[in-house]
């Protein structure tokens, strides 16, 4: 069997170089028509990991194939599929590198080093704000985080004083407060897998529900119990699970005034002629707000080299060295232009010399 | 009393009558309702992609001048490819740029100026120009480069220029400077050869559908590689030569549930025991082609057995008759009576298998890669996951790219159905 897989292969091969030979050399962008360098083996860099860094990771891949002609393979899998394939072992089967719209967490990270993976390189990259967007010619919405607990999540206190729960009565944004419009809650935000979804709750809700002085007490005594109450999303119709990053949402958007679209700040901005974003604590969701600190739904986007890799496969430090360069994550940057909200300079500097120096990090 | 006194013309039996054609009457036009909303959507679908599509089958370019400068580029005049590569590109084009509208030297608007061209692809058409013929460095060419998505999607219709300015990726000053282009005759619209023969890239106006074409063609070549051959062969035996019994009843059973088996499963089933047990490399064609290929396997193996069953015994029983042994009878005259309806099964099954998404996710072929995949070891993606990668992107450009590979997709589809089709006619034998 295996046998005839290997010829299959073979004659496919010859096929394909075979056919594709001829049109090559005229068209003008294929890379696979120059000549070969003959340097040292050169197998491709292998990327896992989180879809909100997907962008970024390939906009870099690509500059640095165009740079030195080495192949590398940007696979989505969500932060958390990364992580775990990451934290396989070493060897040639497993990635160089995971991307992560969160940090690295204490379990994983032990995970990894049971399986032999230990020295591990963090960088952290930039930030993402999350924003909550409606249309551009619907009611604009200047919303407080204990407001956006009181719309989306499952349960709530009765009052601020009174931390009896109950089903989340709220049916339009004017129950909550009168200040706000009245017209019906209605979200489309990302599925429970998503990273998107994790920093959303773990920032807007859990910042929500603090604000109720009897859950912030509730806080302090069990932790678990309070995560149960913030995290939990609610489930009667008025949240709609849908794709994360999705172009469809926006024509939704468009199309329903009243529906709340929760996403990443990159669709914001390549979309901001047909969408705009809630204020949140008064702060507009703008690049400005998000790089200062100020924008409080804003989360840290990471990558995580696999330090072994880097000896016995060519490229990883390069790759990684190009991801930090000035040109591409700098203020003014190729990043920059697809979205990606740039560290302050210090941090940019330290993390470089992470990345020139391989320093290895713990948790 | 009626005179005629039919028991088929009394008034109750014409009542009935009359109820029964009404009844006749409301089930046509139930069909027809039927038919019609069927239509409806088919053309509502299909026009709704072709609408937006077709735009992404021209695209725009500017002429440029552009000085390689040698104290840029390569001030010991070394002249090594590999050092040119990395060359700062960027500089070149935007000093370009600079020459050509010298009055702008503010920092702001130089930054959109530059955003007028492919900020990645630009630079990247010259510094691969560069690395092929080194001598270049130095002089000056003349040459057409990809205009960036903002500015294509602008002259394409599809950002208004009545919105505020803040609120659109093109400023009024490059609305300004892109009129002026356009009047010039610099920037010119053009059919877009790089959407069918680039790889996949980060940028709207240079990403191409070859890397998943030939991808999809990979993964078919090994998909069929196993299923056809393997799906012949058990239905052959399956019915000529199994015995009758109850182990040959279940297998029969359990084929034809596992064709309703829903495909993500096959997918699991070969990120465990292709990747994780037999170590073979994640998104690779000839891991994807495997999946297909057992996912093909049931139909494959219904289609031929159906084929097959409909060749009249009469055929066989008279090949045996006259001395043949039952291989004889089975591959000299059973065989090549179902041959054109094994093979329209058999086609329709590798359609199904080119439009198949959720298995391949699995194994890692939901990948963004920098180049066109050269063997079925290499990393690869197929089209319908193209489309899926490519429905995710934030920039405008995306819509109508998805559109136009669905419609790559499916006039693929309708090719190969249409051939099975055209074979079935030709080959077909009626008794």
């Amino acid at each position: 069997m295996k046998k005839m897989y290997l010829t299959g292969a073979t004659a496919l091969t010859l096929i394909l170089t075979g056919c594709g030979g001829g049109d090559k050399p005229d068209s003008k962008n294929s890379e696979a028509g120059k000549p070969a360098p003959v340097a040292a083996e050169q197998t491709e860099i292998r990327i896992v990991g989180s879809s909100t860094v997907y962008p970024f990771s390939t906009k870099v891949a690509q500059e640095y194939k165009n740079k030195t002609g080495q192949n590398v393979v940007v696979e989505s899998t969500g932060s958390g599929g990364g992580h775990k394939l990451f934290c396989e072992g070493k060897g040639p089967s497993t990635p160089d590198i995971t991307n992560s719209s969160r940090r690295q967490k204490k379990s994983e990270f032990d995970l990894c080093g049971e399986k032999g993976v230990s020295d591990i390189i963090e960088v952290k990259i930039g930030f993402d704000g999350i924003v909550l967007a409606n249309a551009l010619d619907a009611t604009p919405l200047n919303l407080t985080s204990k407001q956006i607990f009181q719309a989306f999540a499952k349960q709530v206190p009765m009052s601020d004083s009174d931390c009896t729960l109950q089903d989340n009565p709220y049916k339009t944004w004017a129950d909550i407060d009168t200040s706000l419009p009245a017209t019906t809650i209605e979200a489309y935000g990302p599925p429970p897998t998503s990273g998107t979804r994790d920093a959303f709750v773990e920032i807007a809700m859990e910042g929500g529900a603090k604000q109720f002085a009897c859950l912030a007490d509730l806080r302090n005594a069990d932790k678990n119990s309070f995560k149960d109450v913030s995290h939990t999303i609610r489930e009667d119709g008025k949240w709609i699970d849908s794709g994360e990053n999705d172009n469809a949402i926006v024509g939704t958007l468009v199309n329903t005034p009243s529906a709340l679209g929760i996403f990443g700040f990159s669709f914001l901005d390549q979309n901001a002629d047909q969408i705009k974003g809630a204020n949140v604590d008064d702060i507009e969701p703008t690049f400005e707000n998000i790089a200062a600190g100020d924008y409080a739904i804003s989360r840290s986007l990471f990558f995580y080299i696999k330090k072994d890799h880097v000896a016995t496969k060519q490229g990883i430090q390069d790759f990684a060295l190009e991801f930090t360069s000035e040109e591409s994550w700098g203020p003014g940057g190729y990043l920059e232009e697809i979205g990606l909200v740039s560290l302050p300079d210090a941090e940019r500097a330290s993390y470089r010399a992470a990345v020139e120096n391989l320093t290895g990090y713990h948790q | 009393m009626p005179e005629n006194n039919s028991i088929h013309a009394s008034e109750y039996a014409l009542k009935r009558l009359n109820k029964r054609h009404m009844r006749e009457r409301r089930f046509k036009m139930a069909g027809l309702g039927a038919i019609f909303v069927a239509v409806f959507a088919l053309i509502w679908l299909m026009s709704s992609i072709l609408g937006s599509g077709y735009k992404a089958f021209y695209t725009h370019s500017m002429t440029m001048d552009i000085e390689l400068t040698e104290s840029l580029l390569d001030p010991q005049k070394l002249r090594e490819p590999d050092k040119l590569r990395k060359g700062n590109f960027r500089l070149i084009i935007q000093n370009s740029l600079y020459a050509r509208f010298p009055d702008v030297t503010d920092r702001k608007a130089r930054r959109e100026l530059f955003d007028i061209v492919s900020s990645s692809g630009a630079p990247n058409l010259i510094r691969q120009m560069v690395y092929q013929n080194p001598d270049l460095v130095g002089q000056t060419l003349t040459i057409k480069v990809p205009t960036s998505d903002h500015v294509d999607q602008l002259l394409k219709g599809n950002i208004d220029r009545n919105v505020k300015e803040e609120r659109r990726k093109v400023s009024d000053r490059q609305i300004a400077w892109v009129d002026e282009l356009i009047a010039s005759g610099e920037i010119k619209a053009g059919f877009n050869t790089c959407f069918f023969f680039c790889a996949d890239s980060q940028d709207a106006e240079l990403a191409g559908i070859m890397g998943a074409f030939i991808g999809s063609l990979m993964t078919l070549f090994i998909t069929a590689l196993i299923a056809i051959p393997i799906g012949i062969g058990a239905a052959i035996w399956l019915d000529e030569f199994a015995p009758r019994n109850k182990l040959v009843d279940f297998i029969e059973i359990n084929i034809n549930n596992l064709a309703a088996v829903p495909s993500i499963i096959f997918g699991v089933l070969g990120l465990a025991i292709f990747i994780n047990f037999f170590g073979m490399p994640r998104s690779a064609p000839i891991v994807g082609g495997l999946v297909l290929g057992l996912r093909a396997l049931p139909t494959v193996i219904i289609a031929t057995r159906a084929t097959l069953m409909a060749v009249p015994q009469s055929i066989r029983d008279g090949a045996l008759s006259v001395g043949a042994s039952h291989i004889q009878a089975v591959f000299h005259h059973k065989l090549p009576q179902a041959g054109p309806g094994i093979l329209t099964g058999s086609i329709i099954a590798m359609a199904q298998a080119l439009g198949e998404t959720a298995p391949l996710l699995m194994v890692g072929m939901v990948a963004y890669l920098t180049e066109i995949p050269d063997g079925v070891t290499d990393p690869a993606t197929v089209l319908p996951v193209q489309i899926f990668i490519w429905a995710g992107n934030a920039e405008r450009a995306w819509i109508e790219k998805t559109s136009a590979a669905i419609i790559l997709l499916l006039l693929v589809l309708f090719l190969i159905n249409g051939f099975a089709i055209w074979l079935r006619n030709k080959l077909e034998k009626r008794w």
